[in-house]
């Protein structure tokens, strides 16, 4: 697929490397002095993300959470991973629209190599192995997922 | 510190349980998630590890000292369990795992060995999983017939339905909470217990909440099983405690074979011990058991109307203080409640409401509190909830409404 005929669901970059785009977030995080406000310019981010069709709001493409819902699609193109995510939470949806900021538009290999700990560095999540909760987690295996797929593929 | 709020002297009983003294990044501790487990005192802790460094080996085998001093601290547990909840005879204590646990040994060892094809189980529509899936399997398993008990929108049992459901069908065993975990609904017990044993049927109540607020009389109540958990009140994950009547643990099958319940094996065949031996297969929880024993000391000492009345005072002080705020509806209005209040905010979905709790140092709950059909009955799929201990002050309901004020701003 060309990147012309891209569904508009899908997350374009808007920095040039998923490193870039973590340093991005951190620093617009920094701004904000207290937890409350950051989380309101978390929230501001799911606010933002691409529609997400309503037709791919479906069991297929839903990630597993204990406590609120997230979707996810991908598709592949021009060489690099396309995202599309939503949630029915608003701080989960800010959640997923910087995970799509990080690592949708990369290529496989910079998906692999871009560890989600940056999640928890951030003090965005306590947990990346069993929180449960949210949904992120398993967003961040899924997205790994995809990646060694595509990878596999072309090799 | 008495004040006119609480009959509890509650400065005192904070400093009971060290964990109250935490804080959470960088804010003080306030724990509102007291009904998915309760914190634990002191003497909990020290009762313990007092076992662990002084008085423990295996229970109900070993002819020396430490055997013999172990399985008397372990029975004792059970004679505390039998005064808690007025059981005529400490034998019909079966200890297990937790109320889920007791759950499947009813679900199988009764469920399974006593009742028939045809017959019927009825639950009501707030039931937790715990008190819903056992069921299920029973059903697939042994052609039983589940019934569901519908409730008011105000989230009490619907006793009209229940008495018709009763009337109409070959129900053998009705299974119901003592108290709702999402709605914090008391149910009549012993309302529901005549109406069963009129219409022939058996009862078991989900004590799992209920057991923590107030004073339980299983022979008051006239049930004829009651399940509850200890980590719940106050007690360790690792125990909890089926009670039944006697007639009906001798009568029941085992759930579980092993050691410890036999009178004696041969290849050829065994035979089992006497009750509760009888549902106490291999090692039990003997550390725990004496944690829960610990726990109800712990309570006693306190009083279960002291206790009862500061949670109801907490309880009218939240649904006040919540109800003024605009957006928030408080999810059950049932006459009869106890320390548990669910909610929802406009704009918000519960896991966002809790997250930003969190930031503040607030614990709640949010989800659907492993009742989904409730959920469903609501029309919602989840809800935030505070729940109350005896160690639940004023002050934390003020702080929680406040927050919540903070966050409404965020989805106004």
């Amino acid at each position: 697929m060309s990147l012309a005929e891209l569904s508009a669901s899908f997350v374009r970059p808007a920095e040039p490397s998923a490193a870039a785009a973590i340093g991005a977030i951190g620093e617009e995080l920094e701004l904000f002095d207290d937890w409350m406000e950051r989380y309101q310019q978390i929230i501001d981010w799911g606010r933002r993300l691409p529609d997400y069709p309503a037709e791919w709001a479906d069991a297929a493409h839903r990630i597993e959470g204990c406590q609120s819902k997230v979707w996810m699609a991908a598709t592949a193109a021009e060489g690099a991973l396309y995202f599309a995510g939503a949630s029915d939470a608003a701080i989960v949806s800010g959640l997923v629209a910087l995970m799509l900021r990080v690592y949708s538009g990369r290529e496989p290999a910079e998906i692999l190599a871009t560890d989600p700990v940056f999640l928890k560095d951030l003090g965005l999540i306590e947990a990346l192995s069993t929180n449960r909760g949210n949904g992120i987690a398993a967003m961040a295996r899924a997205i790994q997922a995809a990646a060694r797929a595509a990878a596999g593929g072309n090799g | 510190m008495k004040d006119n709020f609480s009959p509890l002297d509650l400065l005192a009983l904070r400093a009971d349980f060290p964990i109250l003294s935490e804080t959470v990044r960088g804010k003080p501790l306030v724990f509102l998630d007291s009904a998915a487990s309760a914190q634990k005192p002191r003497a909990v802790i020290e009762a313990m590890r007092d076992a662990m460094e002084h008085q423990y080996a295996n229970i109900h085998r070993g002819l020396h000292w430490m055997s013999e001093r172990t399985t008397e601290a372990y029975e004792n547990a059970r004679d505390l369990t039998a005064i808690l909840i007025g059981a005529p005879s400490r034998d019909e204590i079966v200890f297990t795992r937790n109320s889920t646990e007791a759950i499947n040994l009813v679900a199988h060892s009764y469920g399974r060995g006593m009742m028939h094809r045809g017959q019927a189980v009825l639950i009501s529509e707030m039931e937790h999983h715990a008190n819903i899936v056992p069921w299920q399997m029973l059903r697939d398993a042994h052609g039983i017939e589940l019934l569901v008990c519908p409730i008011t929108d105000d989230g009490d049992l619907d006793y009209v339905a229940y008495e018709r459901l009763l009337a109409s069908h070959r129900v053998g065993l009705v299974a119901i909470t003592h108290m709702s975990n999402v709605l914090g609904t008391y149910t009549n017990g012993a309302r529901l217990a005549a109406i069963a044993h009129a219409h022939g049927a058996k009862i078991l109540l989900d004590g799992s909440q209920a057991v923590v607020h107030r004073a339980v009389d299983v022979a008051a109540l006239d049930a004829d099983f009651y399940v509850f958990t200890g980590h719940k009140l106050y007690g360790p994950t690792g125990i909890g405690v089926l009670w039944a009547r006697a007639e009906l643990l001798d009568a029941m099958p085992p759930f579980m074979g092993g050691g410890d319940m036999i009178g004696s094996v041969s290849f050829e065949r065994s035979t089992w011990a006497r009750i509760p031996h009888k549902f106490e297969a291999g090692t039990p929880a003997i550390l725990e058991a004496i944690g829960l024993a610990a726990a109800i000391r712990y309570v006693k000492a306190i009083g279960f109307d002291e206790i009862g009345a500061h949670e109801q005072a907490l309880v009218d002080h939240a649904l006040a203080r919540l109800s003024d705020i605009e957006g928030l509806t408080i999810i059950g209005r049932a006459q009869d409640r106890g320390g548990v209040v669910s909610f929802t905010m406009r704009g918000a979905h519960a896991h966002d409401v809790a997250t930003l709790l969190d930031r503040a140092g607030i614990a709640v709950r949010a989800g659907h509190h492993c009742a989904e059909p409730l959920m469903r009955r609501l029309g919602i799929d989840s809800t935030a909830r505070a729940s109350f201990a005896l160690y639940t002050t004023k002050e934390e309901i003020d702080f929680l409404a406040d927050t919540l004020l903070r966050v409404r701003e965020f989805f106004a």
